[in-house]
């Protein structure tokens, strides 16, 4: 596979390691009411969709971004890649 | 031996004869012939064995898709077994042999299968097989180990050596055939990178096969022409000898280039090199494969097919029989018949499915219309064939053609399906490509020479129009359409005898009605039920025709049965070329400790932590076994002082406004406060509430901080960092860079360590008790000037420091440590004198972070903080983890201290068997204690902090060790400190 880095052009998947589920940007809030629960949400349960994905890969070879990239599981088309800090920023976290 | 069959003509060099053995027999051919040309032109009918009956078998096809002649190539270590005669190159001293028999070629002692067929039917192990159930290991098993298989290995390593590559082109096109030759010509001609690779090492395809006319000159003629002009275009890459494999993503396509196959030796260079080709647009120019039609006997040698029979009269100058029949369900049949009495062979009869009108004269031969062959005869090899009416025709060779399969192979490796083709009685590529892939010619479906030359000239100029680039306006190359009409036509439904399909793997048109009968009708079940289209040759000749038979059978059309999915390779690759460089000690990369050079001058012995070489202990003279070496190292460290390379733990340098916030979130204890010129221990924890990894980490500045990991888990720990960093905190300014090669880092340990440091400290840096006390850090300089970090810190759990410079003074510094402390009779300690160190002093290291341990295990529960956020805190106090049973780290020391522990026993209490049930904990780490005399271990136990003083069963079931221990506090040596703070 090719991912096409926003900043560096299109590198080939083998200069990336792979993490999973975009979601896992979405850390919950330590003291909201029932953290443990949303913490386990947010670290075990997963949508497994045949079709449009969106995932985090770093550039462990390259420039150590992580990236979101939106990906279709069933042809591995590749029609969205976004730094994920840009994609946390927007989703406001922050510190 | 003369070359009987050789005919004029071909595209062999007569001024370049090479001579090759075949079973040892002696033979000759010319530079251009494949073995299997060579095989027949030297008259040699038999070549192989087949699979499961081992019958006779010849040379059947002119191509990669070839069933039956496989061959053992070369001698010694480059034996090569299941190699296809028909695609090996000949090279002067050539040696070959037959493979798949017992006793000779001519009498395989195996062929009494053949007569117990009715017992070896698809199928037939699964139910053969199931009983006695005391048979299986000493009768069954071993005599199908011995059945299994083909050709034999060599045995020994691979002496050759492969290659890895990557390419990059604007436009890829697969096959040199009259498609793809006209596809790089106009693609070519009009600037664009060009890739053009072809599995044969002639390029031409078939046109090298057949006596057509190209823009009104010979075929091979204009293919040869075209070739030379692509060479001389320096933005063309012509690859002859290159299989194109695999399509994958995105257009990333892997090929295999045959370098020194056809060579007798290699020399030094790679004899095989893997490509990964990125291209941006791709041809695929595959051509079609011939199929045979199935009837009674169909597999002695000398049946053929028909476009391999006239390849080689065309091409090869080799005359497959001396009386050739042809046996045909279509037009194309007809030209092997044309061509060869063109040649002079005479051609005994023409046999045609179709009742319509003889489409050729032939003089002398039998012309059979809406006839078929029922059955053969002749052992050894065909010497005549029986019509459906009873006529008999005698002939040592029958060409058989039953129509054209385009290779649509490599547009169904990313799951697109085929679509089938009434007219051409085949399947063509589905609309659903890979990205950025064309087809064209004869693969298209475009049998015919004028259709091909215009699909392959129409599809790169559309890739150009896609790239953007403007055609160059040359004129397209143009031939006629030669007839192509087809009636399908299977198999003959009056042969009694066994008709085969599969020639490869032994499947007969009956074995897929017993599939069918069985209930494996799904083409995948059947495939697997009867070994259908497997092996090497992957059913390039079967397929086809035993769906049409499974269609038959379930009533269904053909394009409803489907077919089997496409997966890469095309042709087998060998492992050797997947492997490429990747072998023996140059499997990974390897990364060497500053000292290393040091340590190996003086005889250290290395072991593997990770991609790291670190000296495991240093041998002095008299030293016999290692545990003297390391026992001296330790003792001589705590006595003394002992110096370690410790470059290898990961070092992480962090900065900005926002570092100690970091920290304080990636670490569960408190790092906010930590002042400058300090330096703690940190734990890491996974966000499940699991020890990640462990450190130390100093800061050097307000907004400045190193970290140290654990050797084995620097990369990940960073990663996971930068994952915090960008993705949970991205306010936050704060930036990572890892320093691990930047600095050389040593340990100097032992009483005498101040003391050794303050020779080489410059003066300007007091380093006293008072001045510099424990986990103190600074930046300094030692020996004049030389930047360096001083860090107080203790694994060994000695008075201790680790002395960071960079990395090119790394050598330097280790010897200048040793030389001055040469007065004080320091050693240098490798890991295992490390390891018995901090077993001594109870420090978790990776036995204990396992990924399965938790902060309260390791007796580190108190410093996960409840007071802020951090990663795991909030999943580190689930129940599962907070048990009041839980497993605590504890030290085990032997009752009778002349034991030796063994890491992995468990733990049992004394009146208990040793049974799961019973199990109460683990050894992770156990060593010989120089400082206490004995055997000493780290393990987990449940409630072990409640359980000092007690004695319980060390079991090791698979070292038979069963060793009473005594729980004790984990730290053996100086529990209250006291030591690294003087």
């Amino acid at each position: 596979m090719i991912i096409n880095h926003p900043l560096l052009g299109p590198r080939d998947a083998a200069e990336f390691t792979y993490l999973g589920d975009a979601t896992l940007i979405n850390r919950p809030d330590w003291q909201a009411e029932d953290a443990a629960g949303k913490f386990h949400e947010y670290l075990y349960l997963r949508d497994n969709p045949a079709g449009e994905h969106r995932e985090l890969w770093f550039h462990e070879q390259g420039d150590r971004s992580w990236l979101v990239v939106t990906r279709n599981t069933l042809t591995h088309e590749i029609t969205k890649v976004e730094l994920a800090r840009d994609v946390a920023l927007a989703a406001g976290r922050d510190k | 031996m003369s070359e009987s069959s050789r005919v004029a003509g071909g595209l062999v060099d007569r001024t370049k004869p090479l001579s090759f053995t075949f079973n040892a027999q002696q033979l000759t051919g010319y530079a251009g012939d494949t073995l299997a040309s060579a095989l027949i032109a030297n008259g040699r009918r038999l070549v192989a064995r087949s699979f499961k009956y081992h019958r006779p078998r010849g040379i059947f096809t002119a191509g990669s898709e070839e069933p039956n002649a496989l061959v053992q190539l070369r001698r010694g270590a480059y034996q090569e077994p299941n190699t296809r005669a028909t695609v090996t190159e000949l090279f002067d001293g050539l040696e070959v042999t037959s493979q798949n028999h017992r006793g000779s070629l001519d009498f395989d002692l195996m062929a009494a299968n053949d007569f117990i067929a009715p017992f070896l039917s698809a199928g037939f192990y699964y139910k053969t097989f199931m009983w006695p159930k005391a048979f299986w290991e000493k009768v069954y098993e071993p005599i199908i180990r011995a059945s299994a298989g083909l050709g034999r290995l060599s045995g020994a390593p691979d002496p050759d050596s492969y290659d890895k590559g990557f390419l990059h082109c604007d436009l890829l096109i697969i096959g040199a055939g009259p498609a793809g030759l006209s596809a790089a010509l106009a693609a070519g001609q009009a600037g664009t990178r060009v890739i053009l690779a072809d599995e044969d090492f002639l390029l031409g395809g078939r046109l090298n096969a057949e006596t057509h006319e190209v823009d009104g000159k010979l075929g091979s003629h204009w293919a040869a022409e075209t070739a030379a002009e692509l060479a001389a275009l320096d933005n063309v890459r012509t690859m002859p000898r290159t299989t194109v494999y695999g399509a994958y993503d995105h257009g990333i396509y892997g090929a295999l280039e045959r370098k020194t196959d056809h060579l007798a030796t290699s020399g030094d260079k790679p004899r095989q090199v893997l490509w990964r080709i990125y291209a941006k647009r791709a041809v695929l120019c595959a051509g079609a494969t011939e199929r045979p039609i199935a009837f009674g006997n169909n597999d002695r040698p000398g049946i053929m097919l028909a476009g391999a029979v006239r390849a080689y009269a065309n091409r090869w100058a080799a005359a497959p029989g001396k009386r050739v029949a042809v046996f045909t369900n279509n037009d194309d049949g007809w030209r092997s018949a044309v061509d060869l009495a063109a040649r002079g062979i005479e051609i005994a009869a023409m046999v045609d499915t179709r009742d319509i009108a003889p489409l050729a004269g032939l003089p002398g031969a039998l012309i059979a219309m809406g006839a078929r062959v029922q059955d053969t005869s002749g052992r050894g090899g065909l010497r005549s064939f029986t019509l459906s009416g009873g006529q008999k025709i005698s002939a040592d060779c029958l060409a058989v053609s039953g129509g054209w399969n385009p290779n649509i192979h490599l547009t169904c490796h990313q799951r697109g399906r085929p679509v089938w083709r009434d007219d051409l009685a085949a399947f063509v590529p589905g609309a659903d490509l890979p990205v950025g892939m064309r087809v064209a010619g004869a693969a298209n479906g475009a049998l015919t020479l004028g259709a091909s030359l215009s699909e392959g000239w129409t599809a790169a100029n559309e890739a150009l129009d896609d790239l953007g680039v403007a055609p160059a306006g040359a004129a397209k190359p143009k031939a006629d359409d030669e007839p192509a009409a087809i009636s399908a036509f299977w198999h003959v439904k009056e042969s009694s005898a066994r008709a085969w399909l599969d020639l490869q793997n032994d499947v007969t048109v009956k074995d897929v009605k017993l599939a069918h009968q069985e209930g494996f009708r799904a083409v995948e079940h059947l495939k697997r039920y009867t070994t259908l289209g497997m092996a090497t040759d992957q059913g390039k000749t079967a397929n086809v025709a035993a769906l049409a038979i499974m269609a038959e059978c379930t009533g269904k059309l053909i394009p409803e049965t489907g077919t089997t999915i496409f997966r890469p390779p095309f042709t087998p690759v060998p492992i050797g070329a997947l492997a490429g460089r990747a072998r023996g000690k140059d499997f990974r990369p390897y990364r060497l400790t500053p000292s290393h050079k040091w340590a190996a001058d003086q005889g250290a012995v290395f072991v593997e932590t990770g991609m790291w070489l670190r000296a495991q202990w240093f041998p002095r003279d008299g030293e016999t076994h290692w545990r003297q070496s390391v026992d001296r190292e330790v003792s001589q460290t705590r006595a003394s002082v002992g110096i370690c390379d410790v470059t290898t733990l990961g070092k992480i340098d962090i900065q900005g406004r926002d570092a100690a916030d970091f920290l304080n979130k990636v670490y569960c204890n408190g790092f906010a406060k930590l002042p400058v010129g300090k330096v703690r221990y940190g734990l890491m924890l996974r966000e499940d509430g699991i020890v990640m990894d462990d450190g130390t980490t100093a800061r050097l500045g307000e907004s400045h901080f190193v970290m140290t990991t654990t050797t084995a888990n620097a990369v990940g720990v960073f990663r996971h960092m930068e994952f915090c960093r960008q993705c949970l905190w991205p306010g936050m300014d704060v930036h990572l860079i890892s320093a691990t090669e930047q600095w050389a880092q040593f340990a100097v340990a032992g009483p005498n360590s101040r003391q050794l440091l303050q020779k080489i400290v410059d003066p300007d840096h007091d380093i006293s008790n008072e001045a510099f006390p424990f986990m103190a850090c600074s930046e300094i300089t030692v020996c004049g000037g030389t930047p360096a970090r001083l860090f107080r810190i203790s694994f060994s759990g000695e008075l201790a420091y680790e002395i960071a410079v960079p990395t090119r003074y790394g050598e330097s510094l280790m010897q200048a440590l040793l030389s001055v402390g040469a007065e004080f009779d320091a050693v240098a300690y490798g890991t295992e004198a490390l390891g018995v160190m901090r077993v001594e002093k109870g420090h978790a290291a990776g036995n204990e972070l396992t990924g399965q341990t938790s902060a309260r295990n390791l007796g580190m529960g108190r410093l996960v903080s409840k007071k802020k956020d951090c990663i795991g805190n909030v999943l580190s106090e689930r129940a599962a983890l907070n048990r009041e049973n839980g497993l605590s780290l504890m030290g085990f020391r032997p009752v009778n201290r002349s034991d030796a522990l063994s890491a992995g026993a468990h733990f049992i209490a004394r009146a208990r068997n040793a049974a799961m049930e019973n199990d109460e904990g683990w050894m992770t780490s156990v060593a010989f204690s120089p400082s206490l005399g004995h055997s000493i271990g780290l393990g987990f136990i449940e409630r072990g902090h409640e359980r000092k003083g007690e004695v319980v069963r060390a079991v090791d079931l698979v070292r038979g060790k069963d060793i009473e221990v005594e729980i004790v506090s984990a730290h053996f040596v100086d529990p209250e400190g006291a030591r690294l703070r003087v």
